[in-house]
């Protein structure tokens, strides 16, 4: 219960640098104020809130948790990937947001798409499909702190509650700091959760007798063996989840906070520091998953490596509901959470279970940008602000951030699904899918609305096609795919254990392919914006 | 020729990511306990950092910030030499903080 009440400390000091950033605005009723902190963010509060806000709860519990189950390849599919690919989308397309920002006044991407493509409600279509996608992603914050506190508190804290105070904390502050504030708390809690993983890493080292014994135990059988090893992978899949990282810079969170630089020089510490804030994140937190596996005095953990054997071993005589109530028990978002407790004293176990807190809590930022989004998109654009004024539309945002708190909160208590699937699986894939709008916005004058258009709906209607056949079709038990489709011996579709397979890739990588098709396809097609439009975005002879 | 080198440096890294050499190995564990697979790739995050450092040093898209100043300066001036049609968005107010 002590860990409970530093976790609780904390919330109210993240609570109190939301107003504190309140009560500092000097243009508290003006949009750009708001939602774009002025464009005032000077180099280290932009790389830690900008890391923060890239890290979600998955960052933490979803990446222990699945190194738990699969090993040390969880830091080669995220980490390093999104190690290279996040900083090279900062360097390359960040860096032209903020210039078209600062040049014409933007706030969201969807006004720069309607302004470089000259149209109006293929943008509305952009936005829909945009804010569909971001609400899995901030409902993986509510579940996160949900789950977070119960397991912090021993299951004192019910899951419903746990998520509801989070949601509250995180609602209040966006409500009332906008982007400063959520900067700030970003800022703050991304050098908690960094400071988190090297004190975690020592603490449960010591706690173990070292990690040399263990490893090598681990080694020592074959159930565990192959976790130290990337063979639960194969290199196509491996490969596909470099796709993943694309859909950071696409996400209009992240496109939004590209806006909020002072000045463009402050990309440059951003940009050479990511990788080794993603370094110091994630080595902890999978290494630790994995040695989790050598807890076997913990009846939870215990647990979870007993359901893993039963499915792997009995899965293909079992029925798809048996194996889907096995799967939920081989979960382990919490597994560093029963490390701490087993391991941590109380109140270093406070302490951490905060920084864990500071993770999770990384939805502020997409509850902003949605906001934002529907505020300037819809609000906006369809004359709200003409008719009632800027003070209003500041104050539609702040509605608007209550309505999709709640909003998902509710999803978030029914939604049974791992939190490291349902954020990888519907949003992270839709926006790798959306990226080449970003990419043909920016550096291709040939591309039109009509190809934004094409390319936008097919990632919604691959996202929802894939969501789709995933439910129809239960997933097998570990070993070989179920082969749905297969045309002259080369598997197609397949249904996997751990979600769809095309030709062998995870699903992002033939709708990231697909949609660059698309758009450059119908753009070839249909009629290019104006010379004045293009003169503005392109250099002559470029 | 320095972008065509810094291209290949970038796709190189991107290859090296997809290390299958390492694929089925644990052993050596590194300092007593670290993968051989994880110590890896630990270091080419360390190795992509220092990347990034020459990206920023010799690919630094500097004229976008001449752009921006620019039309900052050109707002400022003659605004009858600007012929853009209006935007659909208001223009920003304010300074920077």
């Amino acid at each position: 219960m002590i860990a409970a009440i530093f976790v609780f400390t904390y919330l109210v000091i993240v609570l109190y640098i939301g107003i504190f950033a309140f009560r500092r605005s000097a243009h508290r009723e003006e949009a750009e104020d708001y939602f774009l902190a002025g464009r005032s963010l000077g180099p280290y509060v932009f790389l830690f809130s900008l890391f923060g806000t890239n890290m979600t709860a998955f960052a933490i519990l979803g990446s222990s948790g699945h190194a738990f189950n699969n090993g040390i390849v969880t830091f080669g599919l995220m980490a390093s990937s999104s190690a290279l690919i996040i900083p090279l989308s900062l360097l390359f397309i960040g860096t032209r947001i903020w210039a078209l920002g600062k040049k014409f006044g933007f706030i969201t991407p969807v006004q720069m798409f309607r302004d470089r493509w000259e149209c109006s409600h293929i943008g509305t279509v952009i936005f829909v499909v945009q804010a569909a996608f971001l609400i899995p992603y901030i409902i993986i914050g509510v579940m996160g702190g949900g789950t977070a506190l119960n397991a912090i508190s021993g299951g004192r804290v019910p899951f419903w509650f746990g998520g509801a105070v989070v949601a509250m904390v995180v609602m209040s502050y966006v409500f009332f700091g906008g982007m400063r504030g959520t900067a700030w708390v970003n800022t703050f809690q991304t050098v908690l959760f960094l400071c988190f993983g090297a004190i975690a890493l020592v603490v449960i080292g010591i706690g173990m007798g070292g990690f040399q014994q263990s490893a090598e135990a681990l080694l020592a059988l074959p159930g565990t063996s192959p976790l130290l090893t990337r063979e639960r992978v194969s290199p196509l899949f491996f490969f596909s989840y470099t796709f993943i990282p694309l859909s950071s810079i696409a996400f209009p969170h992240i496109t939004i906070f590209c806006l909020t630089a002072r000045k463009m020089n402050q990309f440059k510490k951003t940009v050479i520091l990511y990788p080794f804030c993603m370094l110091a994140l994630w080595m902890p937190c999978v290494f630790l998953g994995v040695m989790a596996n050598r807890m076997n005095d913990v009846p939870q953990i215990q647990q979870k490596i007993e359901a893993r054997r039963a499915l792997a071993a009995e899965g293909p005589g079992l029925t798809a509901d048996e194996r889907d109530t096995l799967r939920e028990k081989m979960i382990a978002d919490d597994v560093l959470l029963l490390l701490l407790e087993r391991y941590a004293p109380i109140w270093l176990a406070g302490l951490l279970g905060a920084g864990i807190m500071a993770a999770v809590m990384a939805s502020d930022s997409q509850i902003l940008a949605l906001s934002t989004m529907f505020t300037e998109d819809v609000f906006a654009f369809y004359g709200g602000k003409k008719r009632f004024g800027e003070a209003a539309q500041v104050h539609t945002g702040r509605l608007f951030i209550i309505l999709i708190t709640i909003v998902a909160y509710a999803v978030a208590l029914r939604a049974p699904q791992n939190i490291f699937d349902l954020a990888v699986q519907y949003a992270f894939s839709g926006y790798a899918a959306l990226s080449p709008l970003l990419v043909g916005a920016l550096f291709w004058k040939r591309s039109t609305k009509w190809g934004a258009l094409a390319s936008t709906v097919w990632a919604a209607l691959s996202v929802a096609a894939v969501a789709l056949f995933q439910y129809l079709v239960p997933a097998p038990a570990p070993g070989p795919s179920v082969v749905m489709w297969s045309v002259a011996g080369i598997e197609v579709l397949s249904r996997t254990p751990g979600g769809t397979a095309v030709f062998g890739f995870m699903p992002v990588v033939p709708m990231t392919i697909i949609s660059a098709v698309l758009l450059v396809v119908v753009s070839s097609l249909t009629s290019r914006p104006s010379a004045s439009t293009l003169a503005r975005y392109f250099k002559p002879g470029a | 020729m320095k972008r065509a080198l810094l291209l290949i440096i970038v796709g190189a890294l991107f290859v090296l990511h997809q290390d299958f050499w390492f694929w089925r190995a644990a052993r050596p564990l590194v300092f007593g306990f670290i993968p051989i697979g994880l110590f890896y790739h630990a270091c080419y995050t360390v190795v992509i950092a220092l990347v990034m450092m020459l990206l920023v040093k010799h690919a630094w898209p500097s004229e976008l910030e001449d752009r921006v100043g620019d039309e900052a300066k050109g707002r400022e001036g003659d605004r009858a030499v600007d012929s853009s049609p209006p935007l659909p968005i208001a223009p920003r107010r304010g300074g920077e903080q």
